[in-house]
């Protein structure tokens, strides 16, 4: 048996230990938001966080992952709606959708790290998820209206403690 | 233009296959359910382009319906929603037929397309198509028909109701009643057959960018797309087809693979071999390890140099005997050469593409009770439901299509091929089955966009105005027009001969367009050059018969401010092409330095008639140039000993976010009929970029992709030179 940690859900899986996450997740857990496309850390759309780093779960088994923190993309807004997934919908990022997931997860560990990037920033941290239609102009919209939308929610908090 | 919708026989016998308790079909394209939410059946996949969204604005638009009361049912896989519309607008264009045809018209095409069972999303046709002669008009004639019902409840003449945000409003009486009202009467309404359709101006909802209705499942990992079925009890299975194509399973060593965990089943489809295993991975271990000897074939020692080979034998041999065919000819375009001083000539190469859409191929099939279900991402469910029951025995009535959300399609998802594996796999087991291809099975086992050489000559005038245009190339498909020039050259012959390889060939977002462009707007440009005149202002010139052509290309010029120069190493290319009814511009600017090619920005113009929903129809552009950019730099399927050499983003890279250049749309709204957008974008940004590299270098790119040509090594030489 293996442990994992998914969105704060603690799990025990009977599973190949060399199984990559991303296979655990989707067929044992169910939380299919998570997605294959290449198999080989490749494209991104596979993108998971292990303790708050981006990781391609294609390509880690999941003994590597027990015992760290995992979150994916149904476990991104804690409950609610992270603010890049806000942004996403106001600037209407997705088409086909299907690298979304991984570009979400992606954009949310950047943010947690560096509030404000800049397009260099969001370069470094975005190049290793492919999106086929071509979302990235609106990918760089989004990951900078949600860094907007954290600083303001950031003021407010402040301003209130203060 | 009247059509979709004929006195009540129609939505009686859809409406076991669309209603839900409560509501009322009113016709086969919408319902009105007791909470005034009307529902469009819209009867296209939704790969990422907005037709959920677009379609149901267009029939909502014309019914007067309050936009946030409209929700969007994608259509059933069944023959009542066959493409009648889709073909109709092929086969008739914008004809205003007579009512009385109407009916017989109708019937003609929907008899036509069921037997041809379509049901297909592609050619940029659905706003077009099903849109403009499908749902406006069962958006207006369930307007007429909730007028007609509030007219009878209420006693006034229909001339005094009006519709408006889903309600019926009298105004002398001050009486407002929701559709819903109305709703159960305005079925055994007579349908009007030729319902008047609102002009442009009238619109309120046409022609806005309201938020698109499958974007909010897309970020919050709902979204089901194929590869997401869940069928209670189902196993996982994965495939390796013959590497070469044509090519068969001799033998399959079980024995080496038996006690491999997870491992169910086995299952020889003679072209290919399938393990179905408890998960994914199982499968994936099992099939990795699991020795199969396939057959020899004549295409064995094939490689992609035999091919190119090949194709300029065939391109000699049909000139030697006159054996080329014509795609359009005007004028004397040999004569004109052989009395001409001044004969440019090129050849162009394009290599094989393949579609590689992020979701690999994937189906669930499932076999019970004398039925096959089957889930996936598809785009002809109702032609996948004929092959795949023609494969396994079974009727298309006896097929089940659940169409799920396409991890993109670019015409990938109109070929059945795994669909039908799916189906022949899940008839060997009495559980469901979900076959996922591998990311390296999906682009060896692809319908490929064709490998193509095209050749010009062209002569100029003494006052560098071209009067000959000779193009022949290989290989053609769709559509017909797609090597076709605008511009107003006297004398022009366009043919082409056929050279049909071992390569299963795929419609390929924009199809010959996306070869054809590249060819013949960098001839144009090369033309331009010899001519001693500045690219713009050369096909401006020769577009003088062309105002809408040209009002595209001038906007694209005004807004990229193509008579500002550039630093040294910068370039600016400019590229115009219309296909799918829609003409698009694009001005390019790259850099050429040391670190290499940089596209820093793209400026597209976009005259589509009418931009039913305007950010859509940026994001299309955006989305086409992307696509277009990753196959003009990157993109290329090789042959190696007959089989495909490429497997995966590492040898078949796409352009990541890092590489991609700002993209600003400008869309012209020229009127006329309305043209495609999930397309359009995609030919003419690898001709402005290979343009814009030659105004930064002076090389001339005459092969794709780019990344095969070593531009610095090149720039450095021309200086030498200079």
């Amino acid at each position: 048996m293996i442990s994992i940690n998914v969105n704060q859900q603690p799990y025990e899986i009977d599973v190949d230990p060399r199984t990559p996450l991303l296979w655990v997740l989707r067929e044992q857990l169910g939380l299919i938001g998570t997605k294959f496309g290449c198999g080989i850390a490749q494209c991104g759309a596979c993108t998971v966080q292990l303790n708050g780093a981006p990781i391609r779960s294609c390509a880690t088994p999941v003994s590597a992952a027990s015992g760290g923190e995992i979150t994916t993309i149904e476990g991104i807004g804690f409950g609610g709606m992270h603010p890049v997934q806000q942004a996403w919908i106001d600037e209407q990022v997705p088409q086909c959708g299907y690298c979304q997931a991984g570009q979400i997860v992606a954009a949310a560990a950047l943010l947690d790290r560096v509030p404000n990037p800049t397009d260099a920033d969001i370069d470094t941290a975005m190049r290793g998820n492919l999106c086929r239609c071509g979302t990235y102009p609106r990918i760089r919209r989004g990951i900078k209206r949600a860094a907007a939308i954290m600083a303001a929610s950031r003021d407010a908090a402040d301003s209130s403690d203060g | 233009m009247g059509v979709a919708i004929r006195p009540g026989n129609r939505a009686g016998k859809v409406a076991a296959l669309i209603a839900d308790d409560g509501v009322t079909v009113l016709n086969v394209w919408l319902k009105i359910a007791p909470d005034n939410t009307v529902t469009a059946i819209v009867p296209h996949a939704e790969m990422g382009q907005g037709v959920h969204t677009t379609l149901a604005m267009m029939l909502a638009d014309e019914m007067d319906a309050d936009w946030s009361l409209v929700r969007m049912q994608e259509a059933p896989a069944h023959p009542e929603y066959a493409n009648y519309a889709l073909a109709k607008g092929y086969a008739l264009g914008d004809a205003d037929f007579p009512a009385w045809l109407i009916d017989t018209i109708d019937g003609v095409f929907l008899a036509a397309t069921k037997a041809i069972k379509l049901q297909i999303t592609g050619g940029s046709t659905s706003v077009p198509t099903t849109g403009m002669l499908g749902m406006r008009v069962a958006g207006a004639a369930a307007r007429a028909m909730l007028l007609q019902a509030a007219s009878d409840a209420w006693q006034v003449p229909v001339a005094e109701l009006r519709s408006e945000n889903s309600l019926i409003v009298h105004e002398a009486s001050g009486r407002s009643a929701p559709f819903a009202d109305f709703a159960v009467a305005a079925a055994d309404v007579s349908l009007p057959p030729k319902p008047r359709l609102k002009d442009p101006h009238q619109f309120r909802i046409m022609g806005t960018s309201p938020p698109r209705l499958d974007i909010p499942a897309k970020t919050d990992g709902s979204a089901r797309f194929g590869i997401d079925a869940d069928v209670p009890g189902m196993k996982y299975a994965t495939i390796r087809a013959a590497p070469v194509f044509g090519s068969s399973v001799v033998a399959v060593d079980e024995a080496v693979v038996q006690d491999m965990p997870g491992l169910r089943k086995i299952v020889n489809l003679g072209d290919a071999v399938a393990v179905i295993a408890d998960g994914y991975w199982q499968a994936k271990q099992v099939l990795d390890r699991l020795p199969v000897e396939f057959a020899p074939t004549d295409h064995d020692t094939t490689e992609q140099g035999d091919i190119f080979s090949h194709f300029a034998a065939v391109l000699d041999a049909a000139n030697a005997r006159d054996g080329n065919k014509v795609d359009f000819a005007r004028g004397d375009a040999t004569a004109a050469l052989n009395e001409s001083a001044k004969v440019i000539e090129a050849e162009y190469r394009v290599p094989y593409l393949a579609h590689a859409p992020m979701e690999p191929m994937n189906c669930t099939a499932w076999l019970h009770d004398g039925k096959c279900e089957l889930w996936l991402g598809t785009q002809n469910p109702l032609g996948f439901a004929a092959e795949v029951g023609d494969a396994i025995g079974l009727g298309v009535e006896e097929v089940i299509v659940h169409n799920q959300y396409l991890g993109g399609g670019f015409g990938r998802r109109a070929f059945p091929d795994f669909a039908i594996q799916a189906g022949r796999i899940a008839a060997e087991v009495p559980y469901p089955v979900k076959l996922i291809w591998s990311r390296e099975e999906d682009m060896r086992h692809d319908h490929y966009r064709q490998a193509s050489i095209s050749r010009f000559r062209a002569a100029l005038d003494s006052g560098g105005n071209p009067v000959a245009w000779v193009n022949q190339y290989v290989d053609k498909h769709d559509p017909v027009e797609a090597p076709h020039i605008p511009y107003a050259i006297g004398n022009q012959l366009i043919h082409y001969t056929e050279s049909r390889t071992h390569v299963p060939w795929g419609f390929w977002r924009s199809v010959d367009h996306s070869l054809h462009a590249f060819f013949t707007e960098s001839f144009i440009d090369e033309l331009a050059h010899v001519a001693g005149e500045d690219p713009y202002q050369f096909r401006r010139k020769l577009l003088q018969n062309e105002p809408r052509y040209r009002d595209v290309l001038d906007l694209a010029a005004e807004k990229a401010d193509w008579s500002r120069a550039l630093p040294a190493g910068w370039g600016r290319g400019i590229a115009i092409h219309r296909s799918f009814g829609t003409i698009v511009a694009n001005v390019v600017e790259v850099e050429v330095s040391d670190g290499g090619l940089r596209a820093h920005r793209v400026v597209c113009t976009v005259d589509c008639g009418f931009a039913m929903h305007p950010d859509g129809l940026v994001a299309q552009m955006e989305s086409g140039i992307v696509f277009g950019l990753t196959a003009a730099l990157y993109g290329e399927i090789s042959i190696r000993r007959g089989a495909v050499a490429q497997g995966n983003f590492h040898d078949y890279p796409m352009l990541r976010i890092d590489e991609t250049p700002t993209i600003e749309t400008h869309i012209i709204n020229g009127g006329g009929r309305v043209g495609g957008a999930g397309e359009p974008g995609t030919p003419a940004i690898a001709p402005a970029l290979a343009n814009a590299i030659f105004a930064a270098t002076g090389q001339r790119i005459r092969e794709l992709p780019i990344r095969k040509h070593d531009l610095q090594r090149h720039e450095l030489e021309s200086r030498d030179t200079a």
